[in-house]
């Protein structure tokens, strides 16, 4: 249902934009082709990745690490490894996936998806050199609290 | 170091550790195969129309456009096209540095410049549909809705705290 709504939506756009200029329609497919290129590698090689994961990595041993037990540790690692690793989104939800089906907690995977995007230990040197030291520690910091915050109320309407 | 981990070989040691794998093991190996396969079969059931959208984007709305956008007249307008476009607009949080740089140069203040950066790093369109896809559109959502209240809180502290020393010092 999902897939295909979207799938009508791309192709819609991609019709209007055909009919208002075709230049612009080619150099738009031309950016996603190039785009698909970059990725493909390094996504393949996660997919390949989860394989293993879920192969070798037991539900338990999961569920121990950031499961529904694992309590505030758990969602603290979570939000701990989302703020260190620097992996794209694209990467990182089909991973949260699968890592939440072997059992991990919705807690844990909010609190994982969200510090990725919103904490950057690793671009942080970067951001001190456009917004000054204060600036980047206090948005780091408050984006992580409330990463918290936000994990925990999802995990209590959705755990 | 980023030779050592680019991908290429990366999936030379993932296909090593797979053959090594079938040598002791064949119904591991094989499992590996099988559960990368469903996922690769996901992805890629998704992945065209996102990069399609994806691509349309960029073509009818240049980056120029973004930037006129940001640091026009406008005040409230330009910032609330922004976001807007913060949200459409792919890329990582670090090439919306220098935008919110701009941004603070044309005069924006440190609310909204928090709110630009927290919007382009966190709501993202594109990967609103794979976190549907991945996740759930329960959680997709769910998570969606918190965060715009969290982006308020999160820059209208930071404006709180850094008001009275950014006025001192260039930043």
């Amino acid at each position: 249902m999902f897939v295909l709504s979207i799938w009508i939506l791309a192709g819609l756009a991609l019709v209007l934009s055909l009919v208002k200029s075709k230049e612009k329609t080619a150099s738009s497919l031309l950016a996603a082709w190039k785009f698909f290129r970059s990725m493909a590698l390094p996504v393949l090689a996660t997919l390949w990745a989860i394989g293993f994961l879920l192969t070798f990595l037991s539900p338990r041993l999961i569920s121990r690490a950031v499961g529904q037990n694992s309590g505030w540790q758990g969602v603290v690692l979570a939000a701990l490894f989302g703020s260190i690793v620097l992996i794209q989104a694209f990467i990182a939800f089909p991973l949260a996936g699968s890592i939440l089906r072997q059992g991990a907690s919705v807690s844990a995977i909010a609190a994982f998806v969200t510090t990725l995007v919103m904490v950057g230990v690793i671009t942080a040197p970067l951001e001190m050199k456009f917004f000054g030291k204060k600036f980047t520690l206090w948005r780091n910091f408050l984006s992580f609290i409330f990463a918290l915050i936000i994990a925990l109320i999802m995990g209590a309407i959705l755990g | 170091m980023k030779k050592i981990f680019s991908s290429k070989n990366l999936l030379l040691l993932l296909g090593l550790a797979t053959i090594i794998v079938s040598i002791f093991d064949r119904p591991k190996a094989s499992s590996v195969l099988l559960n990368s396969k469903t996922y690769l079969l996901e992805m890629l059931s998704v992945l065209p129309p996102i990069l399609i959208l994806i691509g349309l984007f960029q073509a009818w709305v240049p980056r120029r456009t973004v930037e006129k956008a940001m640091g026009g007249s406008s005040g409230l307008k330009g910032i609330l096209m922004a976001i807007f476009v913060g949200t459409a607009a792919m890329g990582p949080l670090y090439a919306a540095f220098p935008l919110g740089v701009s941004l603070l140069e044309k005069g924006a203040n440190l609310f909204n410049t928090a709110i630009f950066l927290c919007v382009w790093a966190s709501i993202k369109i594109p990967m609103i549909l794979f976190e549907i896809k991945f996740l759930g559109a329960d959680f997709a959502f769910l998570r969606l809705a918190l965060t715009i209240p969290s982006i308020l809180a999160i820059s209208s502290l930071l404006n709180l705290i850094l008001k009275r020393s950014l006025s001192h010092e260039k930043i």
